[in-house]
């Protein structure tokens, strides 16, 4: 299995009957197709929709139905549109049952950093620190590392996107969660050990006797 | 409310304006009022917008044509024209949270100072800006935005000026209507009053100071 597809199939298994979620770009994305079956949930594009849907057959998209990235998505059956202002209304004001985000850096406190690199990329913050500041819940979904390096380090060393602490990280490796500003390992992907977490991971990081196989 | 062309429109716009563009990766924005500006070169302006869009698209052309002086936006990472004058020096960039974005437009047109609001704190964010405490709890001071010019598009605009919206155009188009000194509207479609039903109107005729006539 891809690692992209073992992260957005394990975090899917995090949605639950009636929630309002919002998905960031990238892998979070993806978590969309792996909804569990028999469980409708609520998506939300931060540019004022939720309900949001796959995208539409090949002609049959509209110039101002759109996605956070500018791509044609569709409505699903009881969708609604609003404001950006109500928007944001939603995320900040811990109406978002849960989000999914992409990540740059999380450190063992659970801080996560996910919106620029000083020097080199400032894309701007969009949603995203109002969508970790406000939304009741916070996973993060990405690679353990990039280009050989942890992304799962002590302390973070590119800017934090909030004060608020994300509960869980997945990755292809592992799921963490993050607890009173510790780092737990709950679960290893399908063929990978423990020790090979910790050793992939700089944070400090609690791993009780038995750790769980995601259960994919 | 009167009706203008888009030449007019813009004519009415002085080098160094201020202006609230509406619109989501270029997603209701009023593209045919962005294209008079490039053509009549207006100059030094102030743009405060969701995000540049991408080159060539929406607020894109403005920034490629390079008129602007600096932008206040959430979002620049998809027009690599932006960051490269950014780099440069060329273009003065803040960059502001989404949701305090959009909240301090609302607060610059519902009469508010401005607003306090978690997001941003403990980031780059915060700096120089007031911290408040309000029952335990910390915020930023945000100040409100306001505009000399608000470029609206609407998905219909009666005779008399009452705006509605379509599905994703909608976005920051309503709330910067409130915002600006002076309220410029494009719209898809122009219809007979009555067409938007009162329980529908969006944002109300008396905002709207023009409304671009179909060409």
């Amino acid at each position: 299995m891809e690692p992209q597809v073992v992260i957005a199939r394990r975090i899917a298994q995090e949605l639950s009957e009636g929630m309002l979620v919002n998905l960031g770009i990238g892998i979070p994305t993806l978590v969309a197709k792996y909804v569990p079956q028999g469980i409708h949930v609520f998506f939300q594009s931060e540019n004022g929709l939720i309900g949001t849907g796959a995208p539409p057959e090949e002609g049959m998209m509209h110039p101002t139905l759109t996605d956070a990235g500018g791509r044609p998505v569709t409505a699903l059956p009881g969708a609604s549109t609003f404001d950006s202002a109500m928007s944001f209304g939603l995320i900040r004001g811990g109406h978002v049952d849960l989000t999914v985000l992409g990540g740059l850096q999380v450190d063992q406190e659970g801080y996560l950093a996910n919106w620029m690199i000083p020097g080199k990329m400032v894309p701007g913050m969009g949603g995203a620190m109002d969508l970790v500041t406000g939304a009741k819940r916070v996973i993060v979904a990405m690679q353990h590392t990039a280009k050989g390096a942890t992304k799962i380090v002590k302390k973070c060393r590119l800017p934090v996107t909030s004060l608020r602490p994300i509960d869980m990280v997945v990755t292809e490796m592992a799921v963490i969660t993050f607890r009173d500003g510790r780092a737990t390992l709950v679960e290893t992907a399908p063929g990978v050990s423990a020790a090979q977490v910790a050793a992939a991971t700089e944070a400090e990081l609690t791993v009780p006797s038995q750790v769980p196989v995601m259960a994919l | 409310m009167q009706t203008v062309s888009v030449e007019q429109s813009v004519a009415m716009i002085p080098d160094g304006s201020t202006l609230m563009i509406g619109g989501f990766m270029a997603v209701g924005t009023p593209e045919r009022v962005i294209d008079e500006i490039v053509r009549q070169q207006k100059r030094d302006l102030t743009l405060i917008t969701n995000d540049t869009a991408v080159p060539g698209r929406g607020v894109g052309k403005i920034i490629g044509a390079k008129l602007a002086r600096k932008i206040i936006a959430s979002h620049i990472g998809l027009n690599p024209e932006t960051q490269r004058q950014m780099m440069a020096g060329e273009l003065e960039v803040e960059l502001t949270p989404q949701g305090t974005l959009v909240e301090c437009i609302r607060a610059g047109g519902y009469g508010l100072g401005g607003i306090l609001t978690p997001t941003g704190l403990g980031t780059p964010v915060e700096d120089h800006k007031q911290k408040v405490e309000v029952n335990g709890k910390s915020y930023l001071l945000e100040a409100a935005l306001r505009a000399n010019f608000s470029l609206v598009q609407a998905f219909l605009a009666d005779y008399i000026g009452n705006l509605s919206y379509a599905l994703t155009a909608r976005n920051f188009n309503p709330v910067m209507a409130m915002a600006g000194d002076t309220v410029i509207v494009s719209a898809d479609n122009i219809v007979p009053v009555g067409v938007i039903t009162p329980d529908h109107v969006v944002t109300p005729a008396p905002i709207v100071d023009y409304l671009i006539t179909n060409s």
